[in-house]
């Protein structure tokens, strides 16, 4: 690791021809990245262009097959994800890898655990975890185990961690796709306090406009390669886009809300008063076949909650759900399925994968009893399904028998979304279906989502971005500390009163008469 | 990317260390082989091939079963006991100690599954309905089961002279071919067939992935895990009634002794993980083949019977050192 002398001073790292081949997939072919001091710097591309691997052969998780790694004016060579830190690199994985039966606390001081005479000073670790947690603006239980929270807070949790780490540098994939609004501008109030400090940032999102926000410069891959490095100032979104999908974006960029045309007025869904013992309180809602109906509201109002009820996976529930106009009770996700739901989780690493499976069997584990007669899977129709959907919705694998966990983040969740959709549900409730999912993907599983309202399947969508929610669902519910506090559609649907029905809970007098008299019905 | 180049890229992948994880159990096997035939007296025969057949049977029926259960993500190591309860059933049955059934064949064997059914019915349903961890229910059928066989017959031998029933696990096809190794050839074929088409073999591994994902996923897990667990039980009841036919007695202190292990031993060696998931069928035979002919180069070599554990326990380390999960690629 000798000293590298020609590097100009103002750059901390220097990535130079890094080459990474996996079985069948040349993930990383000769790619450069720099990064100033200080600078917060944007890596973007397609699901599956390389930007996590990058990320992990920087630090030391893939060993690099060629290139060079500079880092702070050294030629750099990790074995372990610990000695990247404990040189200045501290990381945030796509894949939140805490552990999730410890607690908040223990989990921010993980592997740094501060010691009093050899032993670990608990008190230390519970108080400072606290400050750091308080200084981002979240309340929460540090001592409670981790998995008690949602993924948003774990995601938040994660962030904490890697920004109390001393570090010169904080790599962040993909840090905000569970996060909403409120959420990211604590993040991006954590990013601007570390480039006050010189500390760089590398941000990988699929959402330009956090991007053009919060980045400097910007580096683009596609399939593994290098497109180029930019100013964010002397760029757009358009040509961005163009860069990342090589195409021209136009059309991806426009896109518009469809608007629902009652064609049939049966109700699939019918919610009444749902309530449980910790979230929920007292929540309705409707879903006639073929809308597509948009659950808004902060981290923790409960929406999440309120679809694993709908979907039969908690019992202790009170209220009433009838299924196409009948009363039912459900014992088991799979009483849901069996009334034809279906329920894509945003909990992709515990509820959704199975990571060392095929994406084959991933994909059709759902559907298995509709292709398969007296127990035996029809392998036929298996490799139909499969062979469509990686097809439709451009999952780029080498093969479906690749193991599901070797997938990138963005290509794991089409497949999760494949397995939903291949059963031709008449109701399907998307938790964060975009998920880490690129722009143009985005807008091919959007064009979906409008085709199966049109073909009378509803649709009970969660999104932590209210535009797009905006974009397309017909009618928005908002829901705030476990109630639905208000409802949104036609005219009236826009971002601008999602926040303002979020902030007041409730429904307020800038909306249409139409509008609050429907509030009124309720 | 270009063709050419993805296949370039995939040979250059697939390197000789890969491959050692996938053969490995397959190159342990051999190499056994081999040795045998060089210090074994007359290994090289084809009677010692039938004898294998017959010897391994027990070995390769429980580890099948272990292979449904550890693929869950369980463990069963009530298999022993279980084989021990099922031997005295039969033995019971053909005996005439309990009047009340008649003396028959069919009776005996269909007697001795049913009890060991009814086991393992009990264990997949304490352990999904209680949920209680499988080795905790499992050791408690462990430790009681021998017990309960010793009591069946009052902790003595049951010696049967009943041709019919002897001669099962005697039974030449042709002459020469052993009942034992026509039932292995079936058994691992059904086995292989389960977990590749079979919506039931998808939905045990998937729990031993995933359980929580599995339970989104529509799948009923309790009913697949006590179904797993019924599995290895009846398996492990089968095992129990060829020892007891071929040896024409059924001996609850030595019946299944240790057959929790072999059986386990061969699970790992073949290549399937202790965490649950994808199932090594073949992988498992082969594993209880390496298991059984430990065994029997020990026995046939005058070496201490105590070594065949400790060439046991090198094989366990070697075949998992060389299937372990590489963090790097
Ligand atoms: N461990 C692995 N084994 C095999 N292939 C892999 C492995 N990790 C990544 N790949 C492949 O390398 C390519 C790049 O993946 P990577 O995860 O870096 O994409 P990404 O740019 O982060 O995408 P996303 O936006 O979806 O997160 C993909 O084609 C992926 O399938
Ligand atoms: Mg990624």
């Amino acid at each position: 690791m000798g000293k590298v002398n020609h590097m100009d001073r103002s750059t901390l790292l220097e990535l130079n021809k890094i080459t990474k081949a996996f079985p069948g997939v040349l993930a990383l072919d000769q790619v450069g990245l720099k990064v100033g001091y200080g600078e917060v710097h944007a890596l973007m591309g397609e699901n599956g262009a390389g930007k996590s691997t990058l990320m992990k052969v920087l630090t030391g998780i893939y060993k690099k097959d060629s290139g060079q790694i500079i880092f702070d004016g050294k030629e750099m060579n990790f074995n372990s994800s610990m000695e990247a830190q404990l040189s200045g690199i501290s990381t945030i994985y796509q894949e939140i890898n805490l552990i999730p039966y410890l607690s908040v606390a223990e989990n921010i001081f993980l592997g740094r655990e501060p010691k009093k005479v050899g032993r670990i000073d608990w008190d230390r670790i519970n108080r400072e975890a606290e400050a750091i947690i308080d200084g981002m603006g979240i309340s929460l239980d540090v001592k409670k185990p981790l998995n008690s929270y949602s993924t948003a807070i774990q995601q938040m949790v994660a962030i904490a961690r890697a920004i109390s780490v001393r570090a010169k540098l904080v790599v962040m994939d993909e840090p905000t796709s569970s996060l909403d609004e409120k959420e990211v501008e604590v993040l991006f109030k954590q990013i601007r306090k570390l480039k006050s400090q010189n500390i760089s940032v590398i941000f990988i999102s699929h959402r330009l406009d956090e991007i053009f926000e919060i980045c400097d410069r910007i580096t683009i891959l596609k399939d593994g390669k290098l497109v180029g490095d930019f100013n964010i100032a002397d760029i757009t979104k358009v040509e961005l886009v163009s860069m990342m999908i090589g195409k021209d974006a136009t059309d991806i960029m426009a896109q518009a809300h469809g608007t629902y045309e009652a064609k049939e007025e049966a109700t699939i869904l019918k919610a009444e008063e749902i309530r449980d013992t910790v979230k929920l309180r007292g929540v309705s809602l409707e879903i006639k076949k073929g809308e597509i109906l948009g659950l808004a509201g902060l981290l923790g109002s409960g929406r999440t909650e309120f679809a694993k009820v709908v979907f039969g996976d908690n019992v202790h529930h009170e209220g009433t759900i009838d299924i196409n106009g009948k009363p039912v009770k459900l014992k088991l996700p799979k009483d849901a399925i069996a009334r034809g739901f279906a329920f894509c989780s945003e909990d992709r690493k515990v509820e959704g994968i199975f990571p060392n499976m095929s994406i084959r069997e991933n994909m059709t584990i759902a559907i298995l009893p509709k292709i398969s007669r007296m127990g035996i899977v029809d392998k036929k129709k298996q490799k139909e399904i499969v062979d469509t959907y990686i097809k439709s919705l451009a999952i780029k694998t080498p093969s479906p028998e690749q193991k599901i966990r070797n997938l990138s983040g963005g290509n794991q969740q089409k497949v999760l979304l494949a397995r939903w959709l291949c059963m031709e549900p008449d109701l399907v409730i998307l938790d964060e279906p975009t998920r880490g999912i690129d722009v143009g993907a985005k807008a091919e599983i959007e064009e979906l989502i409008q085709k199966m309202s049109k073909k009378n399947i509803g649709v009970l969508m969660i999104s932590s971005e209210l535009e797009e929610l905006v974009r397309n669902c017909h009618r928005v519910v908002v829901m705030r500390d476990g109630k639905n506090v208000g409802e949104l559609q036609g005219e009236a649907l826009s971002e601008k009163n999602i926040l303002t029905v979020i902030a007041q809970g409730g429904m307020s007098d800038s909306f249409t008469a139409a509008e609050r008299s429907m509030n009124n019905e309720q | 990317m270009n063709n050419e180049q993805t296949s370039a890229i995939t040979k250059s992948n697939f390197s000789s260390s890969s491959n050692l994880k996938k053969y490995g159990t397959l190159y342990a096997l051999i190499a056994i082989v081999v040795l045998n035939c060089i210090i074994t007296p007359n290994f090289m025969a084809i009677n010692t091939f039938w004898n294998l057949s017959i010897q391994v049977l027990p070995t390769i029926l429980t580890a099948i079963g272990m292979t449904f259960v550890i693929s869950s993500g369980g463990i069963d190591i009530s298999v022993g006991s279980v084989m021990a309860i099922s031997a005295v059933m039969s033995g019971m049955v053909i005996t005439e100690m309990i009047p009340a059934l008649g003396t028959s064949v069919p009776m005996a064997v269909i007697f001795a599954l049913f009890i060991a059914a009814v086991l393992g019915f009990l264990n997949g349903t304490i352990i999904t309905v209680f949920k209680i961890q499988p080795i905790i229910v499992t050791l408690i059928l462990y430790i009681a089961g021998r017990g309960i066989a010793q009591l069946m017959n009052n902790g003595g031998t049951i010696v049967f002279s009943n041709n019919a029933f002897t001669k099962i696990g005697l039974m030449r096809i042709g002459g020469a071919v052993p009942i034992q190794l026509i039932v292995i050839v079936v058994f691992v074929f059904a086995t292989y067939y389960i977990f590749k088409n079979t919506k039931f073999g998808y939905y045990v591994q998937a729990i031993g992935e995933n359980g929580e994902a599995s339970r989104f996923s529509g799948i009923n897990t309790t009913k697949v895990l006590i179904c797993v667990y019924v599995i290895s039980s009846v398996l492990a009841g089968l095992a129990g009634v060829f020892e007891a036919s071929r040896a024409s007695c059924a001996d609850p202190n030595s019946i299944g002794a240790i057959a929790e292990m072999d059986a386990i031993a061969a699970v790992a060696v073949g290549g399937t993980s202790i965490n649950g998931g994808k199932a090594m069928v073949i992988g498992t035979i082969l594993g209880a083949l390496i298991i059984q002919l430990i065994t029997i180069t020990v026995n046939m070599n005058n070496i201490p019977f105590a070594y065949s554990r400790i060439f046991k326990a090198v094989i366990i380390i070697v075949a998992v050192y060389a299937q372990r999960e590489k963090r790097k690629s």
